[in-house]
């Protein structure tokens, strides 16, 4: 069996993070396993871990009243799911649900910000991981707006 | 034989008709004389409708096999409107094929990723089509299609039945669903970054609105691809088709001859300039 | 400036230029020239030397056109006439095809009319050029436009060494003029002073050679020579503009997003007058009509320009929606793409579209501005 960091060590996100950084982080996650249709999280709940995803598939839903969730994203083995853990009042804005049995890491969002607050090398090694992936998510968003596939 | 005149159409009947979306059908056209003229993936014709007009229409049939030529047509205008409402019987004048299409000879031996968007698949499929025909001349072969919605995915059954084959790797994905649909959700673009792709190996064959095709071009030169190895199918108002009427100029190009596929070490300068 | 070269050359006087045109008709050819019509001097059919603008001249500058009397009786002693050439040999207006529905389906024929064998006389320089590219245009070796190239091949050229320049001609600066160099059959240089009146003709062809036989002539001397080599050095010497082209083609494919394509914009009407007086421009559009009963259609061609809103539409709307785009693409493409695609600049320096601009845009201006600040904006540091 793989200890945790060395699974985290393999995952995309921490592709060359420094061991010692490493064993920090391993120090705050655990082991997850999710069912198809089990959910990660729930808009609105506490914020207080964020996944990486080894296998399986994640969708993200927004739900508007009255009708069935929308899923504006899918995040495959590779990723990672969540944002609102780094910011206040670390709630959900969204929801996650697994579409296909989906093994992951929890990260406890508290620990890790913690360990970013006591080593910035950390915390910036962590931000120049995020800050890419948020980008292009933020890009794929309005890519997604101009709804090029519609009829003009 | 003296070279036909490319700006007198020739008659052609509706063989077969098949609806394919909300809107979009797909015409399988018939010489009224002689054999359809050979045509290469990526090449398109100029349809003309009795007394309503003439549009430019890309290829989307097998270029080796049948003796028809096979287009979809979406009704986004008069022209196209008219085409998508002809019966089986009905007579269209055909012009080409006209253009340059992907660059599939020289490709041996390459990893071939073709990357669609919306309608922008159907100028890809006889790509394919040509691809499966000799397999085994290639690397691996991906797919990727984006659609605005489960619904509008075009030659659905076509692609489910690839998507069981061993040697052809097919990515879907929708820019919406609801919690029925199990594939990607998100941009096609974003689809390739985690495609695990070999950059030296690949080429990669691009066709979809221009903006999909800007993002997706941006996103395979972060995968490493260089430029030479990007192709994208460009759209301008073609009217002639020969390079003489001025309309699709794209930069120093007539997309009509010099494209529509072009590659992207050619035109990544002028891509992004807005109303070139 | 070399004199000219000692090839076959004559001498006509202003009956050896009538019996030039009287040949040129019984030779079946339609001959055209420049007249006087609408305040304008135009070509169209002559039928001899007494339909030439004797004694007229133009004066021409940014968004003006004027004729006036001049001193003497030249009868080509005026620049760029408003419509080139360009309107026999690649019509306005012309129908394609025709088709009519038949019990199978549709039947379609070709309803390109043969034209009359043309002979153009006072094919200016940088007329003759702009002609030349044409051909490229339109002559190309992936598809030709067998009517165009049927109607150039029967055409007689009799070109026109310049002895007027205009106030928006800079023909030296594109290197077309105002000497005409190319292929023609006969090129003539008006001499004119107080002591004659005759034309120096030079030999272009087997056609030209064989024509020229014909006619009441004498063999040119060195002085005719000498004195039609100063009519062109002094032509040269009075070019109202000018325009810089080295590096012209970088410059303007670099600079897309330079502040004086908004700024040209904001006077340009796009109003397509510059496309429509241009000689190389060559856009066209195809339009279909139908008669009422349905029963047949046909296709027509006519000439287009890239600053209508139109001619850029694809489906969902235009790409080219703002006058800046479309005054930077006629630009852009006229001294720019057009090396890219012919291999040449796609500007003779013939200054018709800023003569006929109504608000006096100057194409050398606005290169030149552009040359001044190159890169203000846009470059590298997307």
């Amino acid at each position: 069996m793989d200890s945790l960091e060395e699974i985290l060590g393999r995952h995309p996100f921490f592709a060359g993070f420094e061991a010692g950084h490493g064993r920090l982080v391993a120090g705050c996650a655990r082991n997850l396993r999710f069912a198809a249709g089990q959910y990660l999280f729930r808009e609105g709940d506490p914020a207080d871990e964020f996944f990486l995803i080894r296998h399986g598939k994640v969708a993200l839903e927004l739900v508007e009243p009255g009708r069935p969730p929308v899923v504006f994203a899918t995040l495959g083995a590779g990723e990672i799911v969540g944002a609102s853990w780094l910011l206040p009042p670390y709630r959900w804005r969204l929801a996650a649900r697994a579409v296909e049995p989906t093994r992951a890491i929890g990260i406890d969002a508290a620990c890790l910000r913690g360990k970013c607050e006591a080593d910035h090398h950390l915390g910036y090694e962590m931000m120049k991981r995020f800050l890419p992936i948020l980008v292009e998510r933020l890009q794929a968003t309005r890519l997604q707006l101009l709804d090029v596939y519609g009829k003009h | 034989m003296v070279a036909p005149d490319p700006f007198l159409p020739q008659p052609y009947r509706v063989e077969r008709r098949r609806r394919e979306l909300v809107g979009a059908v797909t015409l399988e056209l018939a010489p009224l004389v002689g054999a359809r003229p050979d045509f290469a993936p990526g090449q398109f014709n100029m349809l003309y409708v009795f007394g309503v007009g003439e549009v430019a229409i890309s290829l989307s049939g097998d270029a080796e096999r049948g003796t028809t030529f096979v287009h979809t047509v979406r009704n986004v205008g008069a022209v196209s409107g008219a085409l998508t409402r002809l019966e089986v019987g009905a007579s269209v004048g055909v012009r080409g094929p006209f253009g340059r299409g992907w660059p599939l000879t020289g490709a041996e031996g390459a990893d071939l990723l073709l990357v669609a968007g919306g309608l922008g698949l159907a100028p890809l499929r006889p790509a394919l089509y040509a691809i499966l025909a000799r397999r085994e001349r290639y690397g691996r072969v991906l797919i990727m299609v984006g659609s605005r919605s489960p619904e509008d995915i075009l030659y659905r059954r076509e692609l489910e039945h690839w998507r069981r084959r061993p040697d052809l790797e097919v990515l879907l994905t929708v820019d919406h669903a609801d919690a029925d649909w199990h594939g990607h959700v998100g941009v096609v673009p974003a689809l390739i970054p985690h495609a695990g792709l070999d950059p030296a190996r690949t080429l990669a064959l691009v066709c979809g609105p221009e903006v999909m095709m800007r993002f997706a071009a941006n996103a395979l030169l972060a995968a490493g691809i260089g430029p030479g190895r990007i192709h994208l199918s460009m759209e301008r108002n073609m009217k002639c088709a020969v390079g003489q009427c001025g309309h699709c100029q794209f930069g120093p190009f007539f997309v009509c001859k010099d494209g529509p596929v072009l590659g992207l070490d050619r035109i990544g300068g002028i891509l992004a300039v807005p109303e070139i | 400036m070399d004199a000219l070269p000692t090839a076959t050359a004559a001498v006509l006087d202003r009956d050896g230029l009538q019996a030039l045109i009287e040949a040129l008709a019984a030779r079946g050819f339609r001959v055209c020239g420049p007249v006087v019509r609408d305040a304008a001097i135009v070509y169209d059919e002559i039928s001899g030397v007494a339909d030439l603008p004797a004694g007229w001249t133009d004066r021409q500058a940014p968004g003006r056109y004027r004729l006036e009397r001049r001193a003497d009786q030249a009868l080509f002693g005026f620049a760029a006439v408003p419509q080139a050439w360009k309107r026999f040999l690649h019509p306005p207006v012309e129908t394609l095809w025709r088709v009519r529905q038949g019990e199978d389906g549709m039947l379609f024929s070709s309803a390109v009319e043969t034209a009359p064998r043309y002979a153009f006389l006072g094919v200016r320089a940088c007329d003759l050029r702009a002609i030349a590219i044409q051909d490229r245009v339109f002559c190309a070796d992936d598809c030709r436009d067998d009517a165009y190239e049927r109607r150039r091949r029967d055409a007689f050229i009799v070109a026109l060494n310049c002895s007027e320049a205009g106030d928006t001609c800079f023909c030296v600066s594109m290197g077309t003029g105002p000497r005409a160099e190319g292929a023609f059959d006969l090129a003539l240089t008006e001499l004119l002073d107080a002591s004659r009146h005759e034309f120096l003709v030079e030999v272009g062809s087997a056609a030209g050679e064989e024509l020229l036989a014909g006619l009441p002539r004498r063999t040119a001397t060195e002085p005719d020579r000498a004195a039609a080599a100063s009519v062109v050095a002094r032509t040269a010497g009075r070019m109202g503009r000018s325009l810089e082209t080295a590096g012209l083609q970088e410059l303007l494919e670099s600079n897309p997003e330079h502040p004086r394509w908004d700024e040209v914009a904001e006077r340009c009407l796009a109003c397509a007058n510059c496309t429509m007086v241009c000689p190389t421009c060559f856009c066209t559009t195809l339009e279909d009509h139908s008669d009422l009963s349905g029963g047949s259609a046909e296709r027509v061609r006519l000439w287009d320009s890239c600053f209508t809103l139109d001619f850029s539409y694809i489906h969902g709307g235009s790409v080219r929606q703002t006058d800046k785009g479309r005054y930077r693409q006629w630009m852009t493409h006229k001294l720019a793409t057009w090396f890219d695609q012919f291999g040449s600049s796609g500007c003779v320096g013939c200054g018709r579209c800023i003569t006929w601009c109504p608000v006096g845009i100057d194409i050398t201006e606005e290169a030149a501005a552009i040359r001044a600040t190159p890169h203000i904006q846009g470059g590298d540091h997307g």
